[in-house]
């Protein structure tokens, strides 16, 4: 599949109010339904753009404040392969991996709306082939490989009777 | 080498010496969820393959953030936290009973030491009472309740020194916005902060809790602070678990240390769409105000209360401002009334709505409209925060707050100095 560069106008602490807000997600249950509606605040006409495979590009600390789970679900459902930003508030991070949604570390100043991009973990690199370019992406951390490996930290949950990091 | 509290708790927990940066699955002492994040426990939970929460007793749901429920889809999320309470016999703090960040310390089920997850980003709260806490996401939350356990990454540590006498019409809130404009919405993000200082040690509890339930605003996994004679005397008034209170090793190592002399701060104003972006009260002195709300998990406390009503007392709110007040659990609203204060809060014209989060999620209890500007004593005021992206919320304390809803624009609480 190929992979878009889809890059929010706001780009820095990007909150997960501004990922999903609050007037939805304390009514909507449906995924689906909340895909709909992510960055309306920030970006109203970002949802329709989306496509699936569309990797969302964005700048420091992206999802910081509230510890909504639906905020990757929702970008789950939205259909994205997975999150490049220069940094990650911590509670997304966890949350993300957990349901198997990819994120990577690197410098995004390099990255237009539309890029083609490719993401390799394994080499540690991210090729945006539009620009001819290859960036270093920061090493994942082994706990979080493994939990994208099961599937997220409910089939590895499962799959090892509790956590098994060995 | 010496250790941090959070390396100190978490080895603790572990059954290993551990230091920052280490990874280790660690026992949780209590776990909770609010109703935005309990309907995903519930379903993360049943899809673990697991029979029975693994202690039921560390385990509770708080019905907080739209209570009661304002709306259809609300209602069956609230039904659905019922349903799963009565099946499994666990807590269930039902609307009117408070926020989470009050009850979880007030109703005793934490104490010194211990370590705490809540699926809600401001679970770093208790680091105040010297408890390593923080918050996760739903799915995580619903690990824990199957397992008792949760893996951690053991933070980094940044250590933070506030010296001085606080100057009247200054309040711990306004000492939190000081220090996170200076480090910023990504200033301590991954790590663990410990507080110090005489200006620290000279608070009551109650305002500590809004120092540590800030600390996520610059992206803080807890907020810590050592255990004196005040939190213990208030920590065994609440709980019967016995306090483990941990202190950290002098020859500790610390990611950076930094200091802060607040014996002349002004009261401080968080401006729109951010926490960092905060300015001196007075350089805001011709914003005018819609909205006024004093509550929340930051500053709904009695003692937060007092200070509104003092300010308030005998006097009319302006015309053109509505002010909310919401208690942060039953009992500060009981004792509220018993104090006299709720008759001064509505003599003056104010809405003293249930115990809960209030309007700070924007789901009930005073939407703003259009253009409406807002001033409350919440922790964020990102665009959209209060129900409508077209509007703006500054954060202040609740001294400034009810200057303000006074006024009918940001106004210096030392306005009202003999008050103070």
């Amino acid at each position: 599949m190929l992979h878009f560069a889809r890059r929010l106008k706001v780009q820095d602490n990007v909150n997960t109010d501004y990922v999903i807000s609050g007037r939805y997600k304390f009514k909507i249950q449906d995924p689906k339904e909340l895909a709909r509606h992510i960055f309306e605040d920030i970006d109203p006409n970002f949802a329709a753009r989306v496509t699936k495979g569309d990797i969302l590009v964005a700048g420091e600390n992206f999802g910081c404040g509230s510890s909504r789970e639906q905020a990757p679900q929702a970008l789950i459902q939205a259909g994205f392969h997975a999150v490049v930003a220069k940094s990650f508030a911590r509670i997304f991070y966890r949350n993300a991996f957990n349901l198997g949604l990819l994120l990577v570390e690197c410098n995004t100043d390099f990255i237009d709306d539309g890029d083609e991009l490719e993401v390799d973990i394994e080499t540690g690199k991210l090729k945006n082939k539009g620009k001819g370019l290859i960036l270093d992406i920061k090493p994942i951390p082994p706990v979080m490989k493994k939990l994208l490996a099961d599937g997220g930290v409910v089939e590895h949950f499962r799959k090892h009777g509790g956590f098994d990091f060995g | 080498m010496g250790k941090t509290i959070s390396e100190k708790i978490l080895s603790e927990h572990s059954g290993e010496d551990l230091k920052s940066g280490d990874v280790a699955v660690c026992d949780v002492d209590f776990c909770f969820g609010q109703d935005g994040t309990s309907s995903i426990i519930i379903d993360s939970f049943k899809s673990l393959g697991v029979k029975f929460p693994f202690d039921k007793s560390k385990f509770s749901m708080i019905i907080d953030h739209s209570a009661p429920s304002p709306n259809l889809g609300v209602s069956a999320i609230h039904k659905k936290m019922r349903s799963f309470a009565k099946t499994f016999d666990v807590g269930l703090y039902d609307i009117g009973c408070g926020v989470c960040h009050q009850l979880v310390p007030q109703k005793g089920h934490i104490t010194c030491g211990d370590l705490v997850l809540g699926a809600d980003s401001h679970t770093c709260t208790y680091g105040a009472i010297n408890v390593f806490s923080t918050g996760v996401g739903s799915t995580d939350l619903a690990i824990t309740v199957a397992s008792g356990k949760n893996w951690f990454r053991v933070p980094e540590t940044i250590k933070i020194i506030v010296n001085g006498k606080l100057p009247r019409g200054v309040y711990s809130k306004d000492v939190i916005l000081h220090i996170i404009k200076d480090m910023g919405a990504n200033g301590a993000t991954y790590k663990a902060v410990e507080f110090y200082g005489n200006a620290i040690a000279g608070l009551s509890v109650d305002a500590r809790f809004t120092i540590s339930n800030m600390a996520v605003e610059m992206g803080a996994k807890a907020g810590l602070m050592e255990a004196d004679n005040k939190v213990l005397k208030w920590v065994l008034g609440r709980s019967r678990n016995i306090p483990k209170p941990v202190k950290a090793d002098i020859d500790a190592r610390y990611a950076e240390v930094r200091k802060y002399d607040i014996a002349s701060l002004a009261p401080k104003v968080a401006k729109p769409h951010s926490v960092d972006n905060v300015a001196d009260v007075g350089e805001l002195a011709d914003v005018k105000i819609d909205l006024a709300y004093v509550g929340t998990c930051t500053n709904g406390r009695l003692e937060d209360l007092e200070i509104a009503a003092r300010i308030l007392k005998g006097k009319a709110i302006h015309p053109d401002v509505k002010f909310i007040i919401a208690p942060a659990s039953r009992e500060i609203y009981l004792e509220a009334a018993r104090k006299g204060l709720v008759e001064i809060f509505i003599k003056a014209g104010s809405s003293v709505v249930g115990p809960g989060c209030g309007p700070c999620v924007g789901t009930h209890n005073g939407v703003l409209a259009d253009g409406e500007v807002a001033i409350s004593t919440a922790n964020r005021n990102f665009k959209g925060r209060m129900g409508n992206p077209n509007s703006f919320i500054y954060l202040a304390s609740p001294a400034t707050v009810t200057a303000s809803a006074i006024k009918g624009r940001i106004a210096d609480p030392r306005e009202f100095k003999k008050r103070l």
